[in-house]
């Protein structure tokens, strides 16, 4: 067993290093102060690759694997954690069901051009009464002819706006499981501009302020009876499988938060004085940093370990819960910690530190809470 | 066309510079990283590539080690990496590096030979144009803007307080600056092409009309006496005057150490 990263993932990260340092950093507290997608830093991602890094390079990506991905985000996340769910959802949340499920035409149509970045990716799944209940689903799907009507609304959306291609989930029929009605729920792709689809109201939030955060409203939208992703009636399996490895994309966001909160703390306790002395050198201060690095290091290798058994391993859902939980919990603690020490300075927003801190909280909650990544962990221990 | 861009794997002196007890650079202590005047020829004949179409290969002299230059440079869009590695070749100065470099380039066809004005560890300048001179080429040195028209190039060559346009018939070589451009990211797929690349490895025998005596340490004619970091000053002296008492007290000084 051999923890170092070989040479090409190296190479990789320091890629990833330098672009998060030079092109994000200095933006990344005006874009939470405004609100405002940095599209800017998207477009300069889109040239250099980082918007299909794990797609196979005859579907327009990088041919990489998921690894190079989850380091991608981490950097990102280091410095952003706006700009970190930005390729996450895009990539893990969209990329990846076309690359999956889809068809080859679909994958020429919409995955080519996807995985070059010409093209933003989003993932509709969450509506005001199903979360985490996806059986809640009331968005419905009739086929007419040739085409599928959409009705209903989508909620919490992330790159909600900005995105230009949408898979959506929708009930398509009643199924009989095990003597209990279910509803039967089908994925979609549908396109920004499709008559009947709109967007509802953008989403004031805590952190991630420059994500897009959108409500998707559909009104006897029509698409073609072509865009049904995968066969009608395994959606819920395509978003339960799609948000496996969407898990691993936020437990790199939460990894790289709180990498990035525990840099500044490390810095910032070398140079405050109290009492005549760097706060670095009292014992408390070394004995949180200790904790923070230890706990840090092992959410990283459970988010490595989750982004290998994606590449080599057909199910990898426990592992992806394991590194979400983890790295989402060590993200709060770890910045929680990091404004503690930064003190009355760490609360005001000149710091990282406190946009770092509102930035990990919704690692806890989004793409499945840490309550159900325990209940899927648990369900395979009780099996 | 066919480009050779020529570059070197320097340490990072962005994090100071660090030496062993015998006054030679301490290269393990400090990141390497490839020249950033080099980095900047590389990108200018990549944007060739791009424009005109052409078949770039980097070349570069230095320990195994150096093959991480060309894998970035793979990374970054380079056709082909080769790196001229050898025991004898070891302690070179400006004059053995670029006959070295140019009895490697000797194998190879060019239109173009594009190299740094200067790596950031020596800062001489000189082994761009004395591979010209080894080669008998025209160069244009100092290049701020590059552009292609027929067989000739048309350079921007920096000079004080304007330019030159200067036009040259290739083949022939340009020394290009850190300011000629911003040089463009590796993409992640481009870091797993450049591993999966074969890397040419060349050896003193691989080079093509070089003398022993022009090679290595025992053919460089500079020899490095002695080098220091630089000297540090003292913590200097803080005087609060109002103006006239101010120019009086630095004349004092000024005269008092022979300044003036």
């Amino acid at each position: 067993m051999d923890f170092m990263l070989d040479k090409k993932h190296e190479m990789a990260r320091q890629l990833f290093k330098e672009f998060a340092e030079k092109e994000v950093k200095p933006l990344a507290q005006e874009v939470d102060e405004t609100e405002e997608f940095p599209r800017v830093t998207v477009d300069k991602m889109i040239k250099a690759g980082f918007m299909g890094i794990p797609v196979p390079k005859q579907y327009g990506g990088q041919g990489c694997d998921i690894l190079t991905y989850a380091m991608c985000v981490e950097e990102l996340s280091k410095v952003c954690g706006t700009t970190g769910v930005i390729v996450s959802a895009h990539t893990s949340l969209c990329c990846d069901p076309i690359l999956t499920y889809g068809t080859e035409e679909q994958k020429q149509k919409y995955l080519v051009p996807l995985a070059k970045g010409e093209k933003l990716g989003a993932f509709g799944l969450t509506e005001p009464g199903a979360g985490t209940d996806a059986q809640g689903q009331q968005t419905k799907a009739v086929l007419d002819g040739d085409e599928w009507v959409l009705n209903g609304s989508k909620c919490f959306i992330t790159n909600g706006k900005e995105a230009d291609v949408y898979i959506i989930f929708a009930v398509t029929g009643m199924i009989e499981k095990r003597g209990k009605k279910m509803k039967e729920i089908s994925a979609f792709i549908v396109e920004k501009g499709t008559p009947g689809f709109s967007f509802g109201t953008k989403e004031k939030k805590m952190g991630i302020r420059g994500s897009s955060t959108y409500e998707l409203i559909f009104q006897d939208c029509r698409i073609p009876k072509e865009n049904l992703l995968g066969q009608q009636g395994k959606g819920f399996n395509i978003a339960m499988h799609t948000l496996d490895g969407g898990r691993i994309g936020i437990a790199s966001q939460a990894l790289g938060i709180a990498e990035g909160a525990l840099e500044s703390t490390i810095a910032y306790v070398k140079e405050r004085k109290q009492f005549g002395r760097a706060i670095g050198a009292f014992q408390n201060t070394q004995f949180q940093l200790a904790d923070m690095a230890t706990k840090v290091e092992a959410a990283q290798l459970l988010v490595y370990k989750a982004a290998m058994a994606k590449q080599t391993q057909k199910v990898y859902s426990v592992e992806a819960a394991k590194a979400k939980l983890y790295a989402a919990e060590v993200a709060m603690e770890v910045t929680t910690k990091a404004v503690q020490l930064h003190g009355g300075y760490g609360y005001t927003r000149e710091y990282d530190v406190e946009r770092m801190m509102r930035d990990a909280k919704i690692t806890e909650i989004y793409e499945g809470t840490s309550e159900v990544q325990r209940m899927v962990i648990s369900a395979a221990l009780l099996k | 066309m066919k480009i050779v861009v020529c570059v070197k794997q320097v340490p990072d002196t962005k994090g100071g510079v660090k030496f062993n007890p015998d006054g030679t650079l301490d290269r393990s202590a400090m990141l390497a990283i490839m020249n950033p005047d080099d980095k900047a020829g590389l990108e200018a004949a990549l944007r060739l590539k791009d424009q005109y179409g052409a078949e770039v290969t980097v070349i570069t002299m230095g320990l195994p080690k150096a093959e991480e230059v060309l894998r970035e440079a793979i990374a970054m869009g380079a056709d082909k990496g080769i790196l001229v590695t050898d025991r004898v070749l070891g302690g070179a100065d400006t004059w053995a590096t670029s006959q070295t470099l140019a009895g490697a380039i000797r194998n190879l066809e060019y239109d173009l030979i594009i190299t740094g004005r200067q790596a950031i560890d020596g800062d001489t300048a000189q082994v761009g144009p004395q591979i010209s001179e080894h080669l008998n080429l025209p160069v244009i040195s100092y290049a701020q803007n590059i552009k292609i028209e027929g067989d000739s190039v048309i350079v921007e060559r920096q000079f004080d307080d304007r330019y030159h346009v200067l036009k040259a018939q290739m083949p022939c070589l340009i020394t290009a600056l850190a300011e000629l451009n911003e040089p463009r990211y590796m993409t992640p797929g481009g870091i797993f092409d450049a591993y999966d690349a074969e890397i040419t490895v060349w050896g003193r025998a691989n080079l093509v009309d070089v003398e022993d005596s022009n090679l290595g340490l025992k053919g460089s004619p500079t020899q490095i006496a002695k080098a220091s970091d630089k000297v540090r000053k003292g913590a200097g002296e803080k005087v609060v005057l109002d103006p006239t008492e101010s120019v009086d007290y630095i004349m004092d000084k000024l005269l008092t150490k022979h300044v003036i």
